[in-house]
């Protein structure tokens, strides 16, 4: 697998790993089927995320990924941490290979789903997410739609055949 | 080369290294001895009569009557795709219905979906939770339309051996062909096509320390097969293409020296692997050995380790110098849990954490020994970030 030094170190020695006690808020995103799961529990102090943890089952991608968002996000505002797109992360990473780029938007759906949490759980209405991360129609990620594993791009869940790659996308049943 | 610097090589079903003898006989084929086994004159003449050495060797292996039942291909994949589209093709008069075995290689998993845009009617079979076909299932599915019966010999991710004589018998009695993808099994275990009762059979080269770029289907005389490359009439017009010499050369001595040491080698292998299995099975809760308890190949050991995904685990063996596989969708291009686990009934999470160990003839004990030692704290590591252990811990501590 070619991965990059800071992915490496980031695997190998993850950062924030854990689970808040009482946490403010969780956000827990993937299933086992797929092969990673992450959740993310964070602490909010003055708006802020005063600490931010994570547990991770997954690839080298995922944890490092995982890791990294964590650094990143703590300390900020919530709208902040809002901002920080799977783009973000897989660049502070110097780069995930392309059929490991889903990790990434994995992670910041984990943190942004945990950050929602805290704002539900406080009355506050839920936050939209990452303008970065929309197709190259400019539109938002649709529910039930996922990325092709090869290009990137947004395809419909129930799509045999990638339009950007022409790969054939298997589905678990 | 100090063999210490190449760390602990365990992923032989993937690819195996030459045998010294082997890569010695390659070498004048690609010096001096570089002809065209079609050509005239008499440098052809000397590559072809090797060619031919080698084919006897390689029908020798399988205990073929004929050597001219030996077509060589470039791979287990080519000659996968040659039988199960050459088949079908060539007797679509008798009938379109091919049946297959639901844990077969990929080569002829997405062969079959070619077959059916081609409208062929392709039925999948079940697996036990072993991942072992029911002769009987076989019986009842194979119709009169049923042209092609394949099932693969030994699977690689799981290592189960299938009842192969058996289905050789139902489908003579039924007047169905029958092929085994035995890249796993020949030059590994002893085999006898007569005995199995196989119509067409596919090995490759390097499952027996032979070069990669040299595999073959065994042809049973009198079965006609609709060749996959048109061209010139190589492979008596069964296989177009210039002729791999020197792989082709390196194939059928790697044949010569597997029957002779292969006893040696299933002794060594299945030692070692049964010590690797006992010590992960005792080291490491929460682990499951996959396969068949006994009808297996003597050299695999596959593995599902709970709550912990398997590209990570392999990434940490990596950095310790243990190179190993797994099932997991991960390490798939696809993203795709493995379909023999599937197939198997294994629960999709934890497939994920699946390890495949296959041992070579250059293992030794402190190879098994290391893993022993380096994997229990891998696990754990991982399983310490894993939301899937925190949970299940909290269950029970409950």
């Amino acid at each position: 697998m070619k991965y990059t030094q800071k992915v490496m170190d980031h695997f190998s020695n993850p950062r924030n790993v854990g689970a808040i006690e009482e946490p403010d808020g969780v956000g827990e995103v993937g299933n086992p089927a797929c092969g990673d799961i992450m959740t993310f529990t964070i602490k909010v102090r003055d708006g802020r995320l005063e600490d931010v943890r994570f547990q991770t089952f997954g690839c080298g991608a995922a944890i490092a990924v995982s890791s990294m968002i964590s650094d990143m996000a703590k300390g900020k505002t919530l709208e902040e941490a809002l901002q920080i797109t799977n783009n973000d992360v897989a660049e502070a990473l110097d780069g995930l290979p392309t059929n490991k780029l889903h990790c990434s938007n994995l992670g910041a759906d984990a943190l942004h789903a945990a950050i929602n949490d805290y704002y539900r759980q406080n009355s506050k209405p839920s936050r939209e997410a990452r303008p970065a991360d929309r197709g190259p129609s400019g539109k938002k990620k649709k529910e039930g739609s996922c990325r092709c594993p090869y290009c990137q791009i947004e395809v419909p869940a129930d799509s045999p055949i990638c339009k950007g790659c022409g790969s054939q996308l298997d589905r678990n049943e | 080369m100090d063999d210490t610097d190449k760390g602990v090589y365990l992923d032989h079903v993937a690819a195996a290294p030459l045998l010294p003898e082997v890569l010695e006989a390659m070498l004048p084929f690609l010096k001096g001895d570089f002809g065209n086994p079609s050509s005239m004159h008499s440098l052809g003449e000397r590559c072809d009569e090797a060619i031919e050495e080698a084919r006897k060797k390689t029908a020798n292996l399988i205990h073929a009557a004929d050597p001219a039942e030996i077509v060589f291909t470039s791979c287990g994949t080519e000659a996968n795709n040659f039988a199960l589209k050459g088949i079908p093709l060539a007797y679509q008069n008798r009938g379109r219905h091919v049946l297959v075995s639901p844990v077969e290689h990929f080569s002829i998993m997405h062969a079959i979906r070619t077959l059916e845009k081609m409208g062929f009617q392709v039925t999948q079979l079940s697996v036990d939770q072993y991942g072992r076909v029911d002769p009987e299932e076989v019986e009842r599915s194979i119709t009169p339309q049923t042209v092609l019966v394949s099932v693969m010999h030994g699977n690689n991710e799981v290592g189960t051996l299938q009842p192969i004589a058996e289905i050789g018998k139902i489908a003579r009695e039924k007047g169905a062909l029958f092929h085994t993808d035995a890249v796993a099994t020949a030059g590994v275990i002893p085999l006898d096509v007569e005995d199995l009762q196989v119509d067409l059979m596919s090995l490759a080269a390097n499952s027996f320390y032979g070069p990669k770029g040299a595999a073959a289907l065994y042809v049973r005389k009198g079965i006609r097969v609709q060749p996959l490359l048109d061209g010139g009439i190589q492979e008596k017009g069964r296989r177009a293409g210039t002729e791999n010499v020197p792989a082709i050369v390196g194939m059928g001595l790697a044949a010569e020296v597997a029957v002779r040491e292969m006893e040696t080698r299933r002794r060594h292998a299945e030692a070692l692997r049964d010590r690797l299995k006992e010590g992960i099975l005792e080291r490491i809760p929460h682990v499951y050995a996959l396969g068949h308890p006994t009808e297996k190949l003597p050299h695999v050991l596959s593995v599902a380790v709970e709550f912990v995904e398997g590209e990570s685990m392999l990434l940490f063996l990596d950095m310790e110098g243990i190179q190993i596989a797994s099932g997991s969708a991960c390490i798939s291009r696809s993203l795709k849990v493995s379909h023999v686990m599937l197939a198997m009934g294994i629960d999709a999470a934890l497939a994920q954490g699946s390890l495949l160990f296959s041992l070579g003839k250059d293992n030794r004990q402190e190879d098994v020994d290391r893993v022993l030692e380096v994997l229990p704290p891998i696990v754990q590591r991982l399983r310490d970030i894993s939301p899937l252990y925190r949970k299940a811990k909290q269950a029970t501590d409950r």
